[in-house]
């Protein structure tokens, strides 16, 4: 691949955005963890489940600040290297970004501080509300994230005006009730949940394993796998509501994914396992199981799922649709508007393929003097690269179920095992931390990689999406970001190391106090005198 | 929807510059005095304790803070996608500039405490330096670059693009004027932090605050007059030719525009806007008497005035221009015809005049909360729930 502006811009994107999500999903779950764990303390008054949320809540800023820092790049990117990305589209797409600033953001990070500070300046109740509140926050921005990215992928409710040659919003309703946001929103933040469940169920493992805070560990699991259950079988029912809406929205992610070169016959088989090979278009070595595919991706046994080659071929239809909708368009810009009604009929019929006609701009500057090779040749680019959507995907659900796996496990030994958790078991627990970090981040590349050659499906090509930037100025960027980025992935991780080695806070007094007022209680209930902490 | 037909479509514009201002201000104001501090962190703090006490005044706001630039990006780009894509992308490496030093006081305030190491803190309390002084600098001198115009234009397809690429984007922004427009932020902002700082700080950190604020507010009043001065006998303006059409297609290619008259030519068509410029010269004098004299929370409310009439000037003066281009001028960004659609622009309107109440009323609740004075005894007791 020739490394020119958009192969930059793509890479920089693609680097910043996910090293954002290296850190937003845990701040998702764990915001939630440390609100319950909060919750149970203001209910309960025994200091473990404070002690329990203030270290989780130390260990949730250290990660918090990063995703925010992170965050900044994002909310900028789109207009300094996606500058026509951001005229053409920013009529719909800017809304969400900035009403979650609004409603989101503005809230999560308003009460973050308080949550640090606050402990000693409000009343227990107080303090609890400023947690859920942050936890609310955090997970109503990606609400309004995934709403404006939902839109990438299925741009519903807008259309586009040539006076003034962008797409514009027709109705805000259909943007926020898009199928494909509300089913991703709810995968993102259930995967969100699952990363931080195996965060602390692994940090905690290792505690055990150690023999250090043991009490806090082991309530930490039980909280952990209860909702870590939960969440690993929201997201993979939600993972396949998303499959659904792909197949209905973006038919070439979804057939790419599979490795579907070719239409069959329904209900279509699903490729369990194989080797992709874009050339020949066929899947080597393939192993499928029947009917799965179709009974996924359409909920029903008659319904034809397109393959590749049959979408190319829609593809080209479309190109030549959109070339009509292009000549229309140059003539309504000549005459300012004022131009025939046949003209401006002509654009609203062919307009919806007008994104179309735009893929051939990478081979010819007038899009309508192209010529019937170029047209085949954009045709064809409409199809991504399949092997690395083929195993992403793959690797990507397979985590998925064996995280349900593992949650069902530890939900089970710390409900009706008395947290008897044999060695292995926590070796494993340790062991699977980095997981749910890959599962995220693959799936991230599976929708977005997934949509190319677009960044808005169908509407507009990424090779038209840049700004006017030189290789030099993306360089330099890049090998800033790169080296700037490593450094503080570094700092994070000894921090993150630094605070989970040193544990949990204990606060002497506060637990005598409590044993005192409750010293009674607790004898009766056990027959001796109890340490709510045992000492270690 | 025909629920937007309620308000026209002019109307939507000129409120949604007033809330570009808003937001813009709002940052300043809350924003401006974390950079501020940051930016005076190593001068008016020598020892750990009292560099403690100086990030903790800031610790547990500067989070939601933040969010007014966030916020302002966003609603930018909601708004005035135009505006969000020509200047982000013209300004390319100065942006980058700013995101680098914005990301470094996150962590900074975050992570500086969180080791023992002197090594560690002394780094990251320059870095939080460079995270204040950095932006508080570079927004000025991209306010300059903007009065003098940016050498833009637009295609047919309305594809933004720049000339003299490189150099532009970074030390072409550097010119003399756009400099004196970085310092009076610069000084503005520190002379904000210091007023915030003599109202949670108490000794010998508001003692040194206070020189040093004093300084700063005179070097951002001489500059803000000098810029004024320019603006009248150094440089051109730009205006529209013929008609104004304030309700057509957002399209900047439709209107035509000159470069003949002066940018205080306005001042004689609006002459009630010279109250802009008399509330920064007021607010800024105030503060500075206030910094000198020992009044706090007076002084970080003159401050606040200062900054307010200073960002109000250059609104109020370039009015209806929002980014003029320099090369060619018919491509300049107005209010007119740089917004999102006549339905976007009620949407949000709609979701900010629900919102922004409610954001108020809390934020203001947590500052009551931590309302009071930072001592050094607050940072050496509270162990681990101070930075």
């Amino acid at each position: 691949m020739e490394f020119g502006v958009v192969e930059l811009s793509r890479l920089q994107f693609a680097m910043t955005a996910m090293y954002h999500f290296l850190f937003v999903p845990l701040t998702l779950g764990l915001s939630i963890i440390v609100a319950i764990m909060e919750t149970v303390y203001v209910m309960t008054e025994r200091p473990i489940w404070r002690q329990m949320t203030k270290f989780w809540g130390t260990l949730f800023g250290i990660n918090f600040v990063l995703g925010v820092a992170t965050g900044i790049t994002m909310e900028f990117q789109f207009g300094m290297n996606w500058s026509y990305y951001s005229h053409y589209v920013g009529d719909i797409f800017g809304a969400p970004l900035a009403i979650e600033g609004l409603m989101a953001f503005f809230l999560e990070a308003t009460f973050v501080g308080l949550f640090f500070f606050g402990w000693d300046k409000l009343s227990r109740v107080a303090h609890l509300i400023v947690a859920w509140l942050v936890a609310i926050g955090s997970n109503f921005s990606a609400l309004w994230i995934l709403i404006a990215n939902g839109w990438m992928q299925n741009p519903v409710g807008a259309e586009f005006n040539p006076m003034t040659m962008r797409m514009e919003m027709t109705s805000f309703y259909e943007v926020l009730f898009n199928t494909v946001a509300q089913a991703k929103f709810v995968h993102t933040v259930s995967a969100g949940y699952v990363t931080a469940s195996v965060f602390v169920l692994g940090v905690s493992a290792w505690y055990l394993l150690k023999g250090r805070h043991t009490e806090l560990a082991r309530r930490s699991i039980a909280v952990a796998a209860s909702f870590g259950l939960m969440a690993a079988l929201s997201v993979v029912v939600l993972g396949d509501e998303s499959g659904y809406t792909t197949t209905h929205d973006q038919k070439m992610k979804l057939a790419a994914m599979e490795g579907m070169w070719e239409t069959e016959p329904a209900p279509a088989s699903f490729t369990l396992f194989g080797f992709p090979d874009q050339e020949a278009r066929e899947t080597k070595y393939a192993i499928h199981i029947p009917w799965v595919m179709g009974l996924i991706g359409t909920r029903s046994l008659d319904t034809v799922i397109p393959g590749i080659a049959e979408l190319v071929e829609q593809s080209e239809e479309r190109i030549r649709s959109g070339m009509i909708a292009y000549d229309a368009l140059m003539m309504i810009r000549a005459d300012r508007g004022e131009v025939a009604q046949d003209v401006r009929d002509r654009f609203e019929t062919h307009s919806e393929d007008l994104g179309y006609a735009l893929l051939l701009k990478r081979y010819v500057d007038d899009p309508r003097e192209a010529t019937d090779q170029q047209i085949a040749q954009a045709a064809e680019d409409t199809v991504p690269t399949v092997w690395p959507l083929f195993w992403a995907f793959r690797v990507m659900v397979g985590l998925g179920f064996s995280f349900i796996a593992v949650m069902a496990y530890f939900f089970y030994m710390a409900s009706f095992k008395r947290m008897r958790f044999p060695r292995w078991s926590l070796y494993l627990g340790v062991a699977i931390i980095p997981t749910p970090w890959i599962a995220a981040e693959l799936g991230w590349f599976v929708a977005e990689f997934g949509r190319q050659p677009w960044t808005v499906d169908g509407v507009l090509p990424t090779a038209l999406s840049v700004s006017h930037l030189s290789v030099g100025d993306l360089l330099i960027t890049l090998a800033g970001f790169v080296t700037f980025y490593s450094i503080l992935f570094i700092v994070e991780m000894g921090l993150m190391l630094k605070y989970i080695r040193k544990g949990p806070f204990q606060d002497v007094e506060e637990t005598d106090r409590w044993i005192a007022r409750h010293e009674h209680r607790l004898r009766t209930h056990d027959g001796n005198v109890p340490g709510a902490v045992p000492a270690e | 929807m025909i629920l937007h037909d309620l308000i026209s479509f002019e109307l939507l514009r000129v409120i949604w510059w007033l809330l570009l201002g808003v937001l813009l201000i709002g940052f300043a104001l809350t924003d401006g005095f974390d950079m501020g501090v940051g930016a005076l962190l190593p001068f008016v703090a020598k020892t750990d304790n009292e560099r403690r006490v100086v990030i903790n005044t800031v610790g547990p706001v500067w989070e939601g803070n933040q969010v007014w630039f966030i916020l302002g990006g966003g609603a930018i780009f909601a708004a005035w996608p135009p505006l969000y894509a020509v200047s982000f992308s013209g300004f390319y490496l100065a942006m980058f500039a700013v995101l680098a030093a914005l990301i470094l006081r996150p962590v900074g305030f975050k992570y500086r405490s969180k080791r023992e190491s002197a090594a560690w803190r002394s780094g990251w309390d320059w870095a939080l330096f460079v995270g204040g002084a950095v932006p508080a600098l570079i927004f000025g001198v991209a306010v300059g670059n903007v009065l003098q115009g940016v050498p833009f234009h637009l295609t047919e397809d309305l594809m933004p693009m720049y000339d003299g690429t490189f150099y532009w984007k970074f030390l072409g922004l550097l010119n003399p004027f756009a400099i004196l427009a970085g310092l009076v932020s610069f000084g503005m902002l520190l002379m904000h932090g210091a007023a915030w700082l003599t109202v949670k700080t108490e000794g010998v950190i508001a003692e040194r605050a206070r020189s040093i604020g004093a300084i700063m507010g005179l070097i951002a009043m001489a500059g803000f007059a000098l810029a004024g001065i320019w603006l009248a006998f150094g440089m051109d303006g730009y205006a529209i030719v013929g008609p104004v059409v304030a309700d057509g297609p957002s399209n900047p290619l439709y209107s035509e525009v000159s470069r003949a008259s002066s940018w205080l030519a306005a001042y004689g068509a609006r002459p009630w806007i010279a109250i802009a410029p008399a509330f920064g010269f007021l607010g800024m004098a105030m503060a500075i008497r206030g910094l000198r004299s020992g009044g706090e929370v007076s002084t970080l409310l003159w401050s606040k005035l200062g900054i307010f009439g200073v960002i109000s000037t250059v609104g109020l003066t370039m009015f209806p221009f929002i980014l003029p281009s320099s090369v060619d001028p018919k491509s300049s960004l107005t209010v007119w015809d740089a917004s999102s659609s006549h339905l976007t622009l009620f949407v949000m309107l709609v979701v900010t005049v629900i919102f922004m109440p409610i954001i108020l009323l809390y934020t203001a609740w947590v500052y009551k909360v931590l309302w009071g004075k930072v001592t050094e005894n607050d940072v050496t007791t509270n162990g681990d729930s101070v930075y």
